[in-house]
């Protein structure tokens, strides 16, 4: 680094560390003073680096073996957000099966940081953002290179979001740790790691439309269609959600836009999209690149690509009222809600066929090749929470469903078995890659993972099912006279064994997560284990890996 | 695209395009699939015609069944008002201490207080009435009453709660604290006379005495209690906030006084009649003893 630039960076760094020390001097709540704290903490260390010249990502990617090569594709933030990727998940489930233990056993709660109401958005946001939001950027980095050609468009951009989202996640998770929340739901972060965010996405998307622009190929990939109307649809959903008037420049505390039933709708209209296009949209993005990567097969149907994904961005928008079924919400809204809910079951199902039918041709490989298995999983679980959503979401069905732990049940038989399987496999098919490995460490330790996931799922999926119809009948039993017979703490006693099962098969997924981290670890460190064979994986050559360099002119699609 | 290749296990033709290796086949949509998504259209189309759907300039279109959640909540509670009419007119009109005697509407009252002390009473005294021994819940179970454990006490005490401010029939009485009154040698004396009456320690005579001088005004010499006072009984095994030593000094030195919030006006006069029908029926229900043609005065004799 030249030493005037050093200089100059320094002298950024250093009016950050001034700001964030007089916002920590004259903040009006700790929880907003620990944040200027971190911020501090953050331009000091940047200080630190940059003065003395010594570049700590470059001995840190000397750690984790990141290969280099300027012909090659953009790989770096990739590679930082498979790791961060792992992490997340592990602190994550972690903290799943912590709150799933404390409603089982109340004792468990620790005030007042790790009680049940600071843990959960911990747990919910540390999942949804931290490790979705993670293989979701970095897994859109390495697809849309391959799919267009070409290396990643602004690189100093593309480490930003990388560096700037971890920087959102931990100003987040500490805040609620604090208690600093605005109490939206999937939401909670307060103003200021708002504006981050937006400022964080906004270079996302720069990032990506650029890559885009600079593609090789003349058609853009449905892998991209899904990847882009996740990352514009989820600007516009954060932006509204998040309106809000803050009560000082230097505190945390915020009050909403709306209020009333009108902010019950935008949290739902933000919440069921956050659903849609955070945890649907993408992650058919990913299966759209990796299962056909994985299979070696070409994709079951362009056609149902184009009606699904168009059918699908335009209904999900629609459904966030049938959260808000019997509520003060009008009877019109939460018919049009549950309606578009309804009509949303067979374009949501265009995915799982597009998915699970490009195995033709290739189905003996969900018998030796452990990845495939777990895909094919995930999408089996896809289609049974998108079949569960529109069945929820009528509201004969909702009124009986309506608060209890089956939606918990849903929710996480949609995200243990469709997200988190998904992106499992994702990280198994992108490090061997990533890191010029001949494959994983152990396939035998994969397909320990698969089948510890898949049990961890049905245990908690099933409990749940069971939990909370039996809430829903105890909430609704009247007894002959035609009074109400069980009071809410009698309920809440009835589930106890069945928390107890759930909080179990959160060990067992996470106990395959971890096996995970333990896999992922030998492979980056370039071991191999010597086991049976379980069958082989797709050929990947990485001289071909590569963008097609320089020339304006694209190579002729076959 | 003149010369489509043909896909070999499938036997389907490709589209022509190839991104990284990854190709897309032709097939048509699957047709299952999509007679089910115009089916769920369809659908769609009937509901919303059939029920309040499209937001107007005023107001929304109302559906030509003329349905409404409000209007469908109203229905019910009338069809369930209808059921309970007769039988709250019944135990509107009749005397609270004849209650017991007509065991069918007594049964029906029983099963209406229930439900209505799982909504209103069990946070503080539990869901199965058992109240804590150490918080100061009353256990409502057994026959230990403080204010008396008739139906009609027991009513009395439902509609003007328990040292409730701002009631001006509230049960109310208080306590004096004992802090600095007796020193450390008295205090034990006193302590150990009070667990003397229910057997629990050996009594001494200074410890009489103080009890004597001190607490028998209100407790009664021998422990018995008074519930014109709402003073508790000290010789049985039953305590309001404990019954070691040291809970004993806390309370003598700085008493806890319970307080339970009015239900008049909050809960109707026909829910507050079960209620106090389905606490009498738990176990402890005394007999109403008529004393006076006054029905206002105290039922229970104490000196």
């Amino acid at each position: 680094m030249q030493a005037e630039a050093a200089l100059g960076r320094v002298a950024l760094w250093f009016v950050v560390l001034v700001l964030s020390v007089i916002l920590a001097g004259t903040a009006r709540d700790t929880g907003f003073a620990a944040h200027a704290t971190i911020l501090g903490i953050l331009a000091f260390v940047m200080i630190w680096v940059t003065a003395s010249r010594f570049d700590p990502l470059g001995k840190a990617q000397g750690f984790f073996k990141m290969p280099e090569g300027p012909s090659r594709y953009d790989d770096d933030p990739v590679r930082w957000g498979v790791l961060a990727t792992m992490f997340w998940a592990l602190v994550g489930l972690l903290a799943g099966v912590f709150i799933a233990s404390q409603l089982a056993f109340p004792q468990l709660n620790i005030e007042p940081y790790f009680n049940f109401g600071r843990v959960r958005p911990l747990h919910t946001s540390a999942v949804i953002f931290a490790f979705g939001g993670n293989i979701l950027i970095a897994s859109s980095f390495y697809v849309v290179q391959r799919t267009c050609r070409a290396q990643l468009a602004f690189p100093a951009l593309a480490r930003f979001v990388f560096w700037g989202y971890q920087l959102f996640i931990v100003l987040a998770a500490s805040g609620y740790l604090f208690g600093v929340t605005q109490s939206r739901e999937y939401a909670e972060p307060e103003w200021y790691v708002d504006l981050w965010l937006t400022i964080v996405w906004v270079a996302y998307l720069i990032v990506f439309v650029g890559t885009l622009a600079r593609r090789k190929e003349p058609h853009i990939y449905v892998a991209n269609w899904f990847y882009l109307s996740f990352i514009i649809t989820i600007a516009m959903l954060h932006i509204v959600n998040n309106l809000a008037v803050p009560v000082a420049w230097n505190g945390s505390l915020s009050f909403s836009a709306f209020a009333g039933v009108q902010d019950a709708l935008t949290q739902w209209w933000y919440g069921h999209n956050a659903v849609a296009f955070f945890l649907t949209v993408p992650f058919l993005a990913m299966m759209y690149y990796f299962v056909p990567k994985q299979a070696e097969r070409p994709v079951y149907s362009y056609r149902l690509s184009i009606i699904h994904f168009w059918s699908l961005i335009f209904l999900y928008i629609w459904a966030g009222p049938h959260h808000l079924h019997y509520t003060a919400l009008p009877d019109w809204a939460q018919t049009l809600g549950m309606v578009f809910s309804v009509i949303l079951w067979m374009p949501s199902w265009g995915g799982m066929i597009n998915g699970l039918m490009t195995l033709n041709g290739a189905w003996d490989k969900v018998r030796t090749d452990p990845i495939i298995r777990m895909m094919v999983m995930a999408m089996a679980f896809y289609g049974m929470a998108t079949f569960e959503g529109p069945m929820l979401s009528i509201k004969a069905v909702n009124s009986l469903s309506h608060y209890t732990d089956w939606t918990v049940g849903h929710v996480h038989s949609g995200a243990l078995g469709w997200n988190g399987l998904i992106s499992f496999a994702a990280v198994y098919f992108l490090v061997p890659r990533l890191w010029k490995r001949e494959r994983m460490y152990s396939l035998r330790l994969i397909n320990w993972h698969f089948w510890l996931a898949t049990l961890g799922i049905v245990f908690y999926a099933a409990s749940m099912w069971v939990a909370g119809i039996t809430q829903g009948l105890m909430w609704r039993e009247y007894g002959p006279d035609g009074y109400l017979v069980n009071s809410f703490a009698e309920t809440v006693a009835a589930l106890h064994e069945l928390y107890i099962i759930r909080a179990l098969g959160g060990v067992m997924y996470l106990s395959g997560a971890i096996i995970m981290g333990y896999n992922v670890w030998m492979t980056i460190g370039g071991r191999l284990r010597e086991e049976k064979p379980m069958g082989a994986m797709p050929a990947y050559d990485p001289d071909k890996d590569r963008p097609i360099a320089g020339s304006a002119s694209p190579e002729p699609a076959e | 695209m003149a010369n489509k290749r043909i896909d070999e296990p499938t036997g389907t033709e490709f589209v022509g395009h190839e991104w990284d290796g990854i190709e897309e086949l032709d097939t048509p949509m699957p047709r299952w699939w999509l007679w089910s998504l115009y089916a769920t259209i369809v659908w769609g189309v009937i509901y919303v015609i059939l029920y309040p759907a499209w937001p107007l300039v005023n107001k929304a279109t109302e559906g030509v069944l003329g349905w409404s959640s409000r209007g469908e909540l109203a229905e019910e509670m009338s069809v369930v008002d209808q059921a309970r009419a007769t039988v709250r007119e019944e135990l509107a009109r009749i005397p609270i201490e004849r209650l017991p005697e007509n065991s069918e509407l007594f049964g029906q009252a029983v099963a209406g207080g229930r439900s209505a002390f799982q909504v209103h009473c069990s946070q503080c005294h539990g869901s199965g009435a058992a109240g804590s021994q150490t918080l100061g819940y009353p256990n409502l179970n057994d026959d230990d009453w403080l204010w008396g454990g008739d139906i009609k006490a027991i009513e009395y005490t439902l509609v003007n709660g328990i040292r409730a401010p701002g009631v001006d029939d509230t049960r109310m009485s208080v306590m004096p604290p004992f802090e600095g009154a007796f020193d450390s040698d008295q205090l034990t004396a006193v302590t150990n006379h009070v667990l003397s009456l229910s057997g629990k320690a050996t009594s001494t005579a200074s410890g009489a005495q103080l009890y004597q001088d001190n607490c028998s005004v209100c407790h009664g010499p021998s422990g018995e209690g008074n519930r014109e006072l709402g003073a508790p009984r000290l010789n049985d095994a039953i305590w309001l906030y404990g019954s070691s030593p040291e809970q004993l000094r806390t309370q003598i030195l700085n008493p806890k006084m319970g307080r339970m919030p009015h239900w008049s006006g909050r809960l109707d006069p026909v829910t507050i009649k079960m209620l106090s029908a389905y606490v009498w029926s738990l176990g402890g229900g005394e007999e109403f003893v008529e004393v006076a043609e006054d029905p206002a005065v105290e039922v229970d004799e104490e000196p």
